[in-house]
């Protein structure tokens, strides 16, 4: 006995080593298999050291809803960044799920019983860097499996105008992942950010909470109202007035364009930059002509022309469904008309 | 060697035998042959060669290789295996290559793309051989914008390539450095070849026929890439370039005149010689500045002036053809000149700072014209010029750099 013990102990760090060498970075067939949800799968309860995340500016997908989590390994923690997206240790799987009800003029108990869930998209973290998986759910939702060449689905609902929708959903395949998730050609997150995550408006801000869970390392002398926040553009007042919409609508190109659409970004080749934070107006697309938008201009001579909607290509690209001529490229086929709306209201306020 | 098992000859014949009987049978095996390639292209090792099948393989969505090192796509050789996108549903390039190095794309035809055709953005070395990209049917404004499209990268080879029916250009290199375009064939494009805010290009023994403008050399401002330059366009034959100008509004190549040879636009450093340049109607060979475009500069690191370029023991002829006046440069070519358009002609609009003290460029920006067969020379001083007053000079001794 006296022999075995220092052995044990020596045994018992192998076997530790080699379950840390065991990274969860390793792809698993399928989604059940990481143990991110407890209970039903379908319900996407999170398991330990499972938490749920809210983004400020969502990107638009063809009106699916989302449910985002984030996975930390055991005793380990997101670094703050107030710029680009926050360093999170080795291990850490940032998971998003894509959902539809069957009808959303139902009440939301009979949405929540006909929801289906069409897709789980992981970001993995390991010590080289970032990588994309994408999981389809199978017609029981009960698990979904792994897909690297992504996947299409007959998908119908009904919209909150009682409207019947009719799409093929697209699931994308690992290298459209990267068509978004693109820094300088490096694989990165877009939403886990200080401008998306901080509610700086709200008094449950869900940065402060991670900070006391121990999950985040906030600076000492962060402050919400002074650090990077977009506005949640959802919530705009019926009556807004100008900068107010300005702000909305520089959330909303932020979200759903910036990622590409900035000076690292795979859109970079454009000029034309629609970053939150972006001063310039010829650089986020007043009075820009385009550079290799082809028939994507549509006949206009500007990205956006002041005061003028319908002479602006950006609009123009947002209304289109050719796949031709739509932006964003990848993730929509329908227009998003409230988008639109917004757009429309900030470059005719200009 | 890694085969890729389903490139079978008989196999995919079967295929599309097949596809005629059973329609949805052959639909299912078509998407089964794009997913299968896009897997393979995702799971793709450094060295590996993907056979692309032989046939006519229907594609829905992009076909996008990522991150990869040492790679050849390739096919059974041009119309033996065609990729058509002609029922794209997503994704607005045919096939892309982005973030890689050493790729060699060749042997196949690649069709009917709602965006451009092959994009290849951030790749260093890389080739296209023996591919012909093209839009099937008349060519028209909701043609993509480009055929092949090397963006961001660096030693490109673009050789025996056919592009035809771009809405902007058929073959494209943008923002690249060190670049050979050889042997290519581009036709019914609105440019046929074009390098734009590109350094140490080769564009030589090219034909370029039947396009709006046969061959363009431009920069071009607010692009992240600030200064091409360093162009050589040399034995190439460049004929009969007068299609209708098809490229959607608000594209700088909107405004080339239906009848360009060869043109160059606020670029430094461009080397134009032994060009068959013929029956082009309205402008064989233009030395522009961007202020031609008539669209604001704002990009206070943008030189919109060419500079130092040199054109010479160029063949021209057109007959007398009249230049269009369709378009507002051609027109004020037709108002000028009438039937007689000069074959080279320069806007004459330069940076004050570049002049020396007797007015003239220095020597390092200078525009040197000599030895063209039949190169008749107009500077149409653009920014003097009005439909009746001018001030045009047909004096071609200032470009003479022996001098």
């Amino acid at each position: 006995m006296r022999l075995i013990l220092p052995f044990a102990g020596l045994i018992c760090a192998a076997i530790l080593l080699l379950s840390m060498r065991q990274p969860i970075a390793a792809p698993k067939m399928q989604l059940s298999e990481y143990g991110f949800f407890e209970g039903k799968m379908a319900d996407l309860k999170p398991a330990k050291g499972v938490f749920p995340y809210e983004v400020n500016a969502p990107l638009f997908t063809d009106y699916a809803e989302k449910s985002r989590f984030i996975y930390l390994p055991e005793g380990k923690k997101m670094l703050y960044k107030s710029a680009g997206a926050f360093e999170l240790p080795a291990g850490a799987v940032i998971i998003k799920n894509f959902y539809y009800a069957q009808d959303y003029t139902a009440s939301e108990a009979e949405r929540l019983r006909t929801c289906r869930i069409l897709e789980t998209r992981l970001l993995l973290r390991d010590e080289k860097g970032w990588k994309a998986l994408e999981y389809v759910w199978n017609a029981d939702q009960t698990d979904a499996t792994l897909e690297v060449a992504g996947a299409s689905t007959p998908l119908s609902w009904v919209d909150a105008h009682g409207k019947k929708q009719q799409i093929e959903y697209a699931m994308p395949n690992l290298n459209q992942c990267k068509g978004c998730h693109s820094y300088d050609g490096q694989f990165v997150p877009i939403g886990v950010s200080a401008r998306q995550l901080n509610q700086a408006e709200k008094s449950d801000n869900q940065l402060l909470t991670w900070a006391t869970n121990g999950w985040l390392e906030l600076p000492s002398d962060f402050n919400p109202a002074t650090s990077p926040c977009m506005k949640d553009y959802r919530r705009l007042e019926e009556n807004a007035d100008k900068n107010a919409t300005a702000l909305a609508a520089r959330a909303y190109l932020d979200g759903n364009c910036a990622h590409c659409h900035n000076p690292h970004g795979p859109a970079s080749t454009s000029g034309l930059f629609l970053e939150y934070d972006q001063a310039d107006p010829e650089k986020f697309g007043v009075n820009k002509p385009p550079v290799a938008a082809g028939r994507g201009s549509g006949n206009r001579r500007y990205s956006i022309v002041h005061g003028k909607p319908n002479e602006s290509i950006l609009l123009y690209r947002m209304e289109e469904n050719d796949p031709g001529i739509r932006m964003p490229e990848l993730g929509r086929q329908m227009a998003h008309q409230e988008g639109v709306e917004l757009i429309r209201q900030w470059i005719k306020q200009m | 060697m890694r085969y890729f098992i389903f490139h079978s000859f008989y196999l995919t014949r079967l295929l599309i035998a097949l596809s005629g009987i059973f329609p949805a049978w052959g639909l299912q095996a078509q998407a089964d042959i794009e997913k299968q390639l896009q897997t393979r292209m995702i799971l793709a090792e450094d060295g590996d060669v993907i056979e692309l099948p032989q046939g006519f393989v229907t594609l829905s969505n992009t076909l996008w290789l990522d991150g990869k090192n040492n790679i050849v796509v390739r096919g059974a050789g041009e119309g033996k295996t065609i990729l058509s996108f002609k029922n794209q549903k997503q994704g607005a390039e045919g096939l892309k290559v982005t973030n890689a190095k050493n790729i060699t794309l060749q042997d196949f035809t690649i069709e009917d793309s709602k965006g451009d055709l092959i994009k290849t953005q951030t790749v260093n070395g890389l080739v296209f051989k023996n591919i012909t990209a093209r839009w099937t049917g008349k060519p028209k404004a909701s043609n993509g914008s480009y055929a092949l499209y090397p963006v961001q990268c660096f030693n490109v080879r673009i050789e025996r390539c056919t592009a035809i029916g771009a809405s902007d250009a058929g073959i494209y290199v943008g923002q690249s450095d060190s670049v050979w375009v050889t042997d290519c064939y581009a036709r019914n494009n609105v440019a046929g070849i074009e390098i734009e805010n590109t350094t140490n290009a080769w564009v030589w023994k090219n034909k370029s026929e039947d396009n709006t403008g046969g061959i363009l050399v431009f920069d071009l401002p607010d692009l992240m890439k600030k200064r091409g330059g360093h162009v050589q366009v040399y034995d190439n034959e460049v004929k009969a370039n007068n299609y209708r100008n098809f490229a959607p509004k608000g594209n700088i190549v909107g405004k080339v005149p239906p009848g360009t040879g060869v043109m160059i636009l606020a670029t430094n450093d461009v080397d134009v010689h032994h060009n068959q340049i013929l029956n082009n109607k309205t402008a064989s060979t233009a030395i522009v500045s961007y202020f031609i475009a008539e669209t604001p500069i704002k990009d206070t690191l943008y030189n919109p002036y060419p500079t130092n370029i040199r054109i010479h023991d160029n063949t021209y002829s057109k007959g007398k053809r009249m230049p269009t006046w369709k378009n507002k440069l051609g027109f004020i070519f037709w108002w000028k000149f009438g039937r007689k358009v000069p074959h080279i002609l320069y806007d004459g609009i330069q940076n004050p700072d570049h002049l020396d003290a007797s007015g003239q460029l220095r020597s390092e920006y200078r525009i040197c014209i000599k030895n063209n067969q039949n190169g008749s020379f107009a500077n149409i001083r653009a920014d003097k010029i009005g439909l009746f007053k001018g001030d045009i000079s047909k004096d071609i001794r200032p470009y003479d750099c022996s001098k």
